[in-house]
């Protein structure tokens, strides 16, 4: 008797979710084919937002750890663009959910299965780092979610710049940060061109963006006649660099070039005094992931050269940041903020572009159509200067400045005043 | 366990043996090759001169002292208790902690300036206090209600133990980086007649020796020395005998505390900068050196510490570059761990074996 109910119970339970699967059948084809406006779904699927919902939008940003002012900066800018359009899109509001990425690739892939869990996000700005990036964009890419990320820099996301795809390189990723073969670029001419460096040895610690920074300045500085004396490497969590350091100076590079993070970076400048080869600290140069508050302040970095994007300029830049000011109470921290306002406007403006509005007012924004939205971009005007996407996702308008933190700058918008530099690449 | 109650071994084992035994020392000849050749072509190549090789043994020495004092609290509770207090790393952390707070605030002040030593002597003082509660106040919170039960749960108390005070000290004080006010007397090199040696280094391995002959005779000597040992003997018997186990655990914890406090203070001075995250690394450092040294064995930390710390500093430059592999220091960590897993194929009890309960501690 009692087995027999549980068998009805089971089939009667079998039969309604067949039942309502159908009817969800029903309803997606619908809207797919005579939404009203015309409305036709593309091959990725489409987001749709009822009258009165809230238009989704992800960020996935480092906001904890050591590296917590990079995202940060980048989430109060995003906010910054919410803010300039009243947080409102095609008469929806703006709804921010910003995921921890951590900047490791653990937390990115967290991060991002979170927000490819959600169908209601519409697109991504992110990640911080490119580390979090390489997963975040694999995943990603299977749900046809776009990301714009406003710093990833290392090439193995995009493209080497002369023609071929990169082994990470997804059709959902954009970025609007330089690309590092740009950066590294930067760095070996200002080494070789205007210190003289004839020699130089290398640091990365391991993550895609070390690795392809230094990678590309080793390029670039070979390129140009000089030698790279010493490619190597730390790990992530160590604070004893003397063994790597007596490496070092026994190469006796003209210049080190560590484009790694805080704090290994901090023990590498505090431990080297201890090299007579290394003491001088106009021989050390580090890269945008050290220009923070808190690296410059060290007594060791004195007189250290920076490679980095350029500040932007201009009215309204500077109206940006009386925002950020306004808003936050400071000055922006890091360097990758008018990237991230950048980005946030570039998504939003496609979305105002692509979206279809139903008879009954629902919104269908078709993600092929926004991807290729966003791939077209071409010219648009924004802080960083006139962005135009190229075919594997570089967007950036890339101008990198070389400064240097002298006794006379006090904080990091004094160092990254103090401009000796500027590398734009050819066209 | 006594070996006399094993049953013994069965024939078919010791057939097998010999070629299990063949095939271990064929891993063993092949680790001897390996090393050797790698250490003959980077020698050879002249890369480093015969002062940066002394240099890294001595700046691994410095290291493998942290790591030593560390590996002193792993060992004595292993020792005593049959378990690893994974959260020990932290009791370290604290003390670093404590170390950067007070040294801090003493930064500015005349007597910083004029007296360091005394100074110094203050921030050891209230980091080894700190350490010491933190260690004390773990062993009565978290492990003495459980003692008794199978080792597993105690095991795994500490390692909710270590996250719970890493992430607590995060939370209270923030995961920025916090560096150390600079000590000018520990500045710049002293030569000593043989060779220039950076001052810090020289502080960080003579308060190691001496902390490690102080412990050895505090252990061998003393009235707490001789219960410590009974009781890890034998803690039943040792209660008959009218000892105060749970004392003697205690003490044994609050010793490892107040090493781990120095440890901390020293890692404090060489590295200049502490974060939450600072024991996390060291504390397994350490255990490996405890166990690389043989578990329970306070000689045998001491030397697994220098041990470790010399390899870690030279392994990369002194075998790996000599096979050209890119960017060798990367692979400190993969040298730590390899070494702990040849050292055990030749010692499986480590380099000086495991006892604290026999005669010699």
């Amino acid at each position: 008797m009692n087995r027999r109910s549980l068998f009805v119970f089971a089939f009667v339970g079998s039969l309604a979710l067949f039942a309502s699967s159908c009817a969800g059948d029903d309803d997606e084809t619908k809207a797919g084919t005579d939404g009203g406006g015309g409305f036709e779904e593309g091959p990725l699927g489409s987001v749709e937002v009822a009258p009165g919902d809230p238009i989704l939008v992800g960020a996935i940003q480092v906001i904890s750890g050591d590296r917590a002012s990079l995202g940060t900066d980048q989430q109060r800018a995003i906010e910054i663009a919410v803010d300039d359009r009243d947080g409102q899109l095609l008469g929806h509001d703006i709804d921010l959910q910003v995921e921890d990425g951590e900047c490791s690739a653990e937390g990115g892939t967290a991060a991002a299965q979170r927000l490819a869990a959600e169908p209601q996000v519409v697109g991504i700005v992110g990640t911080s780092c490119s580390g979090e990036a390489v997963p975040a964009a694999e995943i990603l890419n299977d749900e046809g979610i776009v990301m714009i990320s406003a710093s990833n820099t290392s090439p193995s996301l995009t493209s080497d710049l002369e023609g071929t795809e990169a082994d990470n390189h997804q059709p959902i990723y954009f970025r609007v940060a330089h690309n590092d073969i740009v950066q590294g670029q930067a760095a070996a001419n200002y080494a070789y061109q205007e210190l003289g460096a004839m020699t130089a040895a290398t640091i990365h610690d391991g993550d895609p963006y070390t690795e392809g920074l230094a990678n590309a300045f080793k390029n670039s500085f070979e390129a140009l006649g000089g030698e790279v004396v010493l490619a190597t490497a730390v790990t992530v969590g160590d604070t004893d660099m003397r063994p790597v350091l007596t490496e070092v100076a026994a190469a006796q590079p003209d210049i080190v070039f560590f484009p790694i993070f805080q704090p290994e970076a901090d023990f590498i400048v505090a431990q080297s005094n201890e090299f007579p080869e290394l003491a001088d600290t106009n021989r050390l140069m580090g890269a945008d992931g050290l220009l923070s508050d808190t690296f410059i302040v060290l007594p060791d970095t004195e007189d250290m050269y920076f490679s980095g994007p350029a500040t932007p300029t201009g009215g309204a830049y500077e109206e940006f940041v009386g925002k950020y000011e306004d808003k936050f109470g400071e000055a922006p921290i890091q360097a990758f903020h008018a990237h991230a306002y950048d980005s946030a406007n570039l998504l939003f403006d496609a979305i105002e572009k692509v979206a279809v509005e139903d008879d009954d007012g629902t919104l269908h924004i078709d993600r092929q159509a926004l991807l290729d939205e966003i791939g077209s971009t071409e010219g648009f005007e924004g802080l960083t200067g006139s962005l135009t996407c190229d075919e594997f996702g570089d967007c950036a308008d890339a101008k990198i400045d070389i400064v240097q933190n002298t006794a006379a700058q006090v904080s990091i918008e004094d160092v990254r005043g103090n401009v000796l530099y500027t590398f734009e690449p050819e066209e | 366990v006594s070996i006399a109650t094993r049953p013994a071994a069965p024939v078919r084992r010791a057939v097998q043996l010999p070629i299990v035994d063949r095939f271990l020392w064929i891993v063993r000849i092949a680790a001897v090759a390996f090393i050797a050749w790698g250490a003959f072509q980077s020698i050879s190549s002249g890369r480093l001169s015969f002062a940066q090789w002394r240099n890294l043994v001595v700046i691994g020495i410095a290291q493998g002292s942290v790591y030593a004092l560390i590996a002193l609290g792993y060992t004595m509770v292993y020792g005593v208790l049959r378990f690893i207090n994974f959260a020990h790393g932290e009791v370290f952390m604290i003390g670093a902690m404590t170390g950067y707070f007070v040294a801090d605030a003493l930064g500015e002040t005349t007597l910083w300036r004029d007296y360091v030593w005394v100074a110094l002597a203050f921030v050891l003082l209230c980091c080894v206090a700190a350490s010491t509660t933190t260690a004390v106040l773990l062993e009565r919170i978290c492990y003495r209600p459980l003692r008794g039960l199978p080792r597993l749960i105690p095991f795994i108390t500490a390692i909710g133990a270590s996250f719970f005070l890493q992430y607590a000290i995060a939370g209270l004080f923030g995961t920025d980086i916090k560096s150390y006010p600079n000590v000018e007397a520990l500045d710049g090199a002293v030569d000593l007649g043989l060779f220039p040696i950076q001052k810090v280094h020289l502080l960080v391995i003579t308060a190691t020796v001496l902390m490690m002959a102080g412990l050895y005779v505090y252990v061998e000597k003393t009235r707490t020395g001789k219960a410590i040992r009974a009781v890890s003997e034998d803690q039943e018997i040792a209660r008959l005998m009218g000892i105060d186990v749970d004392r003697t655990i205690s003490q044994v914890f609050a010793i490892g505390g107040a090493l781990a406090g120095a440890a901390g203070l020293l890692y404090g001075l060489v590295f200049e900068k502490v974060l939450f995250r600072t024991g996390f690394l060291p504390g397994i450092k350490a255990f490996t050196a405890a166990v690389l040294g043989g578990i329970g064995n306070i000689p045998g930390a001491m030397v697994g510490g220098l041990f470790l710390g010399s390899v870690e500093s030279l392994g990369p430059s002194l075998v790996l570059q000599g096979y050209d592999i890119p960017a060798a220091h990367q692979l400190k960590d993969v040298v730590a761990f390899s070494v702990l897993v040849l050292v055990l194929i030749f010692r499986p009890t480590g380099l000086l074996g495991e006892r604290l309960s026999e005669e010699r501690a």
